[in-house]
């Protein structure tokens, strides 16, 4: 910590949050604000002064709320920057009649009410995110009586009463009457692989750290007994076995099973738990002095602006989603962010050391090789076919087209550094201005066309978004999930490029249905295109059903990149969709759909022939 | 570039067994010699180990090919290899095209041989057809700012922060809270060594 704070190149703004991102790969442009703190940074010494003499009091979040603070303080002894500041939710103000007590015990003045927050622009070239996690709050698991009974704590408070530096100077005591607890339960798993509480992921951490926890306790005060409810003890990593074992043998009694029932016995305050030994069937009551719940460990509860900001999924648990779980385990989706510990998934120190290393080695390749190149699959602009609609940099998610503006016959400008590529322009633009780079209307048209060149009666015309249901139909693959052979796959950066003449040409063709899968809400790596989508088929599904052909022929289906087995399902469902579809619909379809391109033609033929003589005038 | 003749390569990989067990290749290759503009065709047992990439440099010269498509695995894999060999025999990476026939058909097709040899060759028309359309494109290259973000001062943060000012870049580290340290502030000791987390 303090070597951050002393290094040259490390510019340090802490008590700061991130306004704004816009930008790309190498070249983000972000605002920040630091927040006033009302105690000058540079100057303030940490001599303690001012927290004497201020009158509020107000639980210490550093020690888990089991001490107090004052509303000036500085977060923990060891604070990088070492700097107090005044919690001004709590403080009574610079009002003499009030208080404004510190300003007059700081020496220095370095206090100062009138300090405002400041915004400051950065220019930057790659992003590390390293947000970290939350910890579970176990009150909502009525069985375990956290917060009902005292002595329940869980194990971040545990972190607290053992340490030198908590409230209790490392004295381990129970919170009800500051004795020791002579006897110790550990309940496993709080908060972690449960379906009923929806977090099924195993947290990781939690199996070790009460290893950890016991033999802490073991060491400082033989005499008392723990005991440890677990589901399994997961210790895969490297001298993990080690530490069980050495806690096994310190005489920790591990019990596979998990208490349904903690209830207190109000004389003594002490705990009766109720458990059903697997490994024998046989349910005991057990009594502990104190109960420690191992909580899990979940995505942060603020995290999502950061996350529009920045434009990264989360996948199901609710973690950061990385570009690849295998290959590129440290990259985001957006290129020029990578991830550091626990935002991507649980991780011990080791683990986010480990992973903080491989970011920064990430990022360093992008900073050393000092330029980037942008894949070729950008959109770009003919003028001559824009009629100012302006709908192109409407559904941007990137905001990359600067506006049409008619009067000033201005047309809309694609920022080719800030495009993505993925398509919902060139899909919405009516006027077929727009066009892909790398993926036309003529290639996509020319992939369609193929698909139903031999036996169109027994295909179906999918179109896949690179990230997600491509990827799902590659998961599937891997994992050898077998679906029928009749779906083709036409592969798109994003669902948002499927543009409604591309649904029309194949059912034109003789496709007996159309699928259009994308990437769930939650997951588009576009941001929003896949909302366009939506909007997209069901503007389509009404266009259908008004012509007389069944909307079910075209369908919407989501698919994520992580589950091959629901590729292989709705590619089963499908195909079974697909063989109710008879010769003479599809026959009737090609009929319904050449008359309304009739029509429109001549609409059309119409429309211009009427702007002809206004023009001539 | 526009008025040249189309001349298309298409290299059908055996990816060892992982293709040529379920999909007859040498029948996917024999279709893909009827099919038009493509004056090439080559079956290898690996097409993106060394000796398979010689090839298609190779047939590039011998054939003065002007589009590239190979059908073996999934793009996210080796689209980049491919991209990259062509242009190393002088052709815009992007006149290249793929054709997943592992991935999309013979891994999920294992008990169909004969359907998902079918498929396979609709796949690499599919692919043949969209090459047909493709244009060479010029990728843009942008600068950039030597200066790094760190979001978030944990445990995590601050090794990255570290590492990359340590290696010679600025960097700026943004803590929410009034100290850096995050979670691992509030621990006493870490396993397994055991010691204090400061």
């Amino acid at each position: 910590m303090m070597d951050v704070g002393r290094h040259p190149r490390i510019k340090l703004m802490a008590y700061s949050e991130i306004e704004h991102v816009s930008g790309f790969i190498g070249n983000f442009h972000v605002k920040v604000r630091k927040k006033a703190r009302y105690v000058d940074e540079s100057e303030c010494t940490a001599c303690n002064d001012c927290v004497k003499d201020c009158p509020v009091i107000v639980p210490d979040e550093y020690q888990q709320g089991l001490s107090s603070r004052k509303a000036i303080y500085i977060q923990l002894p060891q604070a990088v920057p070492s700097a107090y500041l005044i919690d001004m939710e709590n403080c009574l103000g610079n009002n003499p009649i009030a208080c404004g007590k510190c300003l007059d015990a700081c020496e220095k003045k370095c206090i100062d009410f009138d300090m405002q927050d400041e915004i400051v622009n950065l220019e930057i070239g790659t992003i590390i995110v390293s947000t970290g996690m939350d910890v579970y709050d176990p009150t909502e698991m009525d069985e375990f009586g956290y917060r009902s009974f005292e002595n329940v704590i869980t194990s971040m408070e545990f972190e607290r009463l053992i340490c030198a530096s908590g409230p209790t100077e490392g004295h381990f005591v129970r919170p009800t009457d500051h004795k020791l607890p002579k006897k110790i339960a550990f309940i496993q798993c709080v908060g972690s692989r449960s379906e009923k509480l929806g977090r099924n992921y195993c947290s990781n951490i939690c199996c070790m750290n009460t290893i950890k926890d016991t033999l802490l306790l073991a060491d400082h005060y033989p005499e008392v007994e723990s005991k440890v409810f677990y589901i399994d003890i997961r210790a895969f990593g490297k001298g993990f076995e080690d530490l069980y074992m050495r806690s096994k043998e310190s005489g920790v009694n591990y019990i596979r099973g998990i208490p349904g029932d903690v209830w207190e016995d109000p004389e003594t305050k002490s705990l009766n738990l109720s458990v059903e030994d697997t490994t024998n069937g046989k349910v005991r009551i057990h009594e502990a002095d104190m109960v420690v719940l191992s909580v899990g460990v979940e995505p942060r509860k603020d995290m999502k602006p950061l996350q529009q900001l920045l434009t990264l999924s989360s996948n199901a648990d609710g973690f950061l989603l990385e570009s690849h779980p295998k290959l590129k385990p440290v990259d985001s989706p957006t290129r020029g962010i990578f991830y550091a510990g626990c935002v991507e998934s649980p991780k011990d120190v080791k683990d986010s050391v480990t992973q903080a290393s491989a970011a920064a080695s990430r990022a360093s390749i992008i900073l050393n090789a000092g330029k980037v190149t942008i894949e070729a699959i950008t959109a770009v602009m003919d003028p001559d076919k824009c009629n100012f609609c302006g709908v192109c940099s409407r559904v941007c998610p990137y905001h990359a087209i600067e506006p049409a503006d008619k009067k000033s016959g201005t047309y809309p400008n694609i920022i080719q550094a800030a495009c993505a590529g993925c398509g919902t322009c060139a899909a919405e633009c009516t006027m077929d201005a727009i066009s892909m780079r790398h993926f036309t209307d003529a290639q996509m048209i020319s992939q369609i066309d193929s698909i139903l060149e031999r036996n169109p009666m027994e295909k179906v015309v999918a179109f896949a978004c690179n990230w997600c249901s491509y990827a799902g139909g590659d998961l599937a693959g891997t994992c050898r999930v077998q679906y029928p052979t009749n779906i083709q796959l036409i592969r798109t950066m994003c669902s948002g490029r499927v543009d409604e003449k591309f649904v029309i040409h194949a059912f034109k063709k003789g496709a007996p249905i159309v699928l259009v899968s994308g990437c769930h809400f939650s997951d588009c790596h576009y941001i929003s295109a896949v909302q366009w989508t939506q909007r997209r088929v069901e503007k389509l599904w009404n266009r259908l059903e008004r012509l007389g052909i069944r909307p079910e022929r075209l369908q919407l289906e989501w698919i994520s990149a992580a589950e091959g087995q629901r590729f292989g399902r709705v590619m089963r469902a499908i195909e079974e969709m697909r063989q109710k579809v008879t010769e003479e619909e599809v026959k009737e379809t090609i009929e319904i759909l050449k008359k309304e391109e009739e029509k429109e033609r001549a609409k059309k033929v119409k429309r211009e022939a009427a702007l002809q003589p206004a023009a001539a005038v | 570039m526009e008025e040249e003749k189309l001349r298309i390569g298409v290299f059908v990989c055996d990816c060892g067994l992982n293709i040529a067990g379920t999909v007859d290749t040498e029948a996917v290759a024999k279709y893909s010699e009827t099919l038009d503009d493509v004056v090439a065709v080559v079956r290898n047992k690996y097409t993106c180990a060394d000796p398979g990439q010689n090839e298609i440099k190779k047939a590039i010269k011998e054939h003065q090919l002007n589009r590239v498509v190979v059908a073996s695995c999934t793009p996210k894999i080796h689209e980049p290899t491919f991209r990259q060999c062509i242009a190393e025999a002088g052709l815009n990476p992007y006149l290249y095209e793929m054709a997943n026939i592992r991935e999309q058909c013979s891994w999920v097709h294992q008990d169909e041989k004969e359907k998902a040899t079918e498929k396979a060759m609709d796949l690499v028309r599919n692919a043949v057809a969209r090459a047909r359309m493709l244009e060479p494109q010029m990728e843009a290259e942008v600068p950039v700012t030597r200066t790094a973000l760190v979001i978030g001062g944990g445990v995590a943060g601050i090794q990255s922060a570290l590492d990359l000012a340590d290696a010679g870049h600025q960097v700026y580290l943004v803590e929410k809270e009034p100290s850096i340290g995050g979670i691992m502030a509030a621990l006493d000791k870490t396993y397994p060594t055991m010691d204090c987390s400061i």
